[in-house]
């Protein structure tokens, strides 16, 4: 059995309520599960069912009504150097250079500056952007910043990962050339990952769990063990014909076909 | 070749730019004899040439100009940083800014200059009242745009340094400082201005020192052309204090793309 390096104990999440008298909103309800060394596991789930208050919980940004979370067996009370997240918006800094963005956490660390650039320099290549080192992000197309902020994430070499719909914002094309980026950058670096998602494909494609969310309050209904192989490589796990069977199995859970009906 | 074109063009321009003052000094020196404009009204370029240079000589205009500089500079730079302090402190205390946005709303809308008689009062013929009216005027724009930069920070950007375990002054010097630059720097282009406004009303009040007493001094003598002689003057602080910030800017903000830092 491998290390367990996040792991949701019965973790609750109230909002208090928006109007006087009202109720609290229960955003999640009694969610556990765990993560291992090197696994990539998915969320998925309806829109507004507190995939992302999880996220925002695993990175200790928000506390747990209820429950715990820990991160390498260490109680998550607030953010921590364990774990790093990335957004659907690449929040690169105007004023920086590639290299000094991807550097930040580095830099918040109080990292000396040597050990910086090689560390950038290095990650950056990794995402194919060595010719883009001292380039600003508006001279980067969208894919390009987006794989800047992967190097960024990477760059403190944390233990766990939280990925919210990182590539949600980006074209077609180009989102399957950064789900192949980081399915291998994930594989090659042993990294563990939590990943959230709302296309059913790309959480097949990237993870070797996929957990699926009820309606709010969010609460895990199904675990679903990818077993495709290839993770390390999304494109040509895409092509698979087992793919077919596990998205209709995740339309079903989700009840995809009765809301278009 | 193609790269030979914006140059030409921008040689072009200039010659333009060169053939049209030349067009206005002509126009200046003559059109208002041919209309029968007396010169107490509008005296001819060369006159006020003249009038410049007994000016230096008699009058000591350098002297007068650099104290009107200094007071402008002096002023505009204490504001600046008074007003970035403020911005900074009530952008990111929103109680703060709550409990003292009434004052600092009524301050905003009163006219500064009406301020300078009663600087004047408190200080006496010195140069504090002109320098206090140029902070007061110069305080507003300067802490408006900070304040609003910093109210505009994507609450995200702040969320990933912290999630990078960043205290609370890291958060400060790399996100939001950096990121209020831009409207910064677009604050001091209009508090540059105002700076000369506010110290040349303290100068009108009361003095006997600053091209704002060569105005009333010319005034009073009717010598026009020497009120000519101090508007220009003024005009030419101005642009400096302009000019020096546009330079200092866009060292600073190289970042942002060509066309957003276009501006002049």
């Amino acid at each position: 059995m491998a290390k367990i390096r996040l792991e949701f104990r019965k973790v609750t999440k109230r909002f208090p309520a928006q109007q006087r008298n009202g109720e609290p909103i229960t955003a999640v309800q009694d969610v556990s599960f765990t993560i291992s060394d090197g696994e990539v596991v998915s969320i998925i789930g309806p829109s507004g069912c507190g995939k992302s208050t999880l996220l925002n919980m695993g990175s200790g940004l928000d506390p747990v009504s209820e429950g715990q979370v820990f991160v390498d067996g260490e109680l998550v009370t607030r953010p921590n150097e364990h774990v790093a997240f990335m957004l659907q918006k690449d929040l690169l800094l105007p004023w920086r250079t590639i290299r000094e963005n991807v550097e930040l956490g580095l830099e918040i660390q109080g990292r000396p500056a040597q050990e910086r650039h090689r560390i950038a320099e290095n990650l950056l290549a990794k995402c194919r952007l060595q010719d883009f080192v001292h380039h600003y992000p508006h001279q980067l197309s969208g894919g390009m910043r987006q794989r800047a902020a992967l190097a960024r994430t990477l760059a403190v070499d944390p233990a766990v990962l939280l990925m919210d719909e990182p590539f949600s914002a980006l074209d077609a094309q180009t989102k399957m050339v950064l789900q192949q980026d980081l399915g291998r950058t994930l594989a090659e670096a042993g990294k563990t990952a939590l990943f959230i998602t709302h296309d059913l494909a790309e959480a097949i494609a990237l993870s070797d769990r996929v957990l699926v969310m009820s309606q709010r309050p969010g609460r895990i209904i199904e675990e679903i063990k990818v077993d495709i192989g290839n993770r390390d490589n999304p494109m040509e796990r895409r092509k698979s014909p087992k793919v077919g069977p596990y998205v209709s199995a995740l339309m079903e859970l989700l009840h995809i076909d009765q809301a278009a009906a | 070749m193609d790269a030979l074109l914006p140059q030409t063009s921008t040689q072009r321009m200039m010659i333009g730019s060169f053939v049209l003052l030349i067009l206005f000094l002509v126009a200046w020196e003559w059109l208002p004899g041919l209309f029968g404009i007396p010169a107490f009204i509008i005296p001819p370029a060369s006159k006020v040439w003249d009038e410049f240079l007994h000016m230096l000589a008699n009058d000591r205009l350098l002297f007068h100009t650099m104290i009107t500089a200094m007071q402008v500079l002096v002023g505009f730079l204490l504001g600046v940083l008074l007003g970035m302090i403020v911005g900074f402190v009530l952008g990111m205390s929103p109680t703060a800014e709550f409990m003292l946005s009434p004052y600092i709303l009524a301050l905003q809308i009163a006219p500064k200059v009406a301020f300078a008689p009663l600087f004047v009062i408190w200080f006496g013929y010195t140069v504090y009242p002109k320098i206090l009216v140029a902070v007061l005027i110069v305080f507003f724009p300067v802490m408006i745009n900070v304040l609003g930069a910093v109210r505009a920070i994507d609450p995200d950007i702040v969320r990933l340094a912290k999630s990078f375990t960043a205290s609370r002054l890291q958060v400060f010097w790399k996100i939001e400082f950096p990121a209020a630059m831009p409207p910064f720097f677009a604050g001091l282009r209009i508090a540059a201005t105002l700076a000369v406004i506010g110290v040349v009303v303290g100068e009108l009040v009361g003095g006997n020192t600053g091209l704002g007493y060569l105005l009333t001094f010319g005034e009073g003598a009717g010598n026009t052309a020497m009120v000519f002689v101090a508007i220009i003057m003024l005009t030419l602080i101005g642009i400096a204090l302009y000019g020096a910030i546009v330079l200092i800017e866009n060292r600073i903000l190289h970042y942002l793309p060509a066309r957003a830092r276009k501006t002049a």
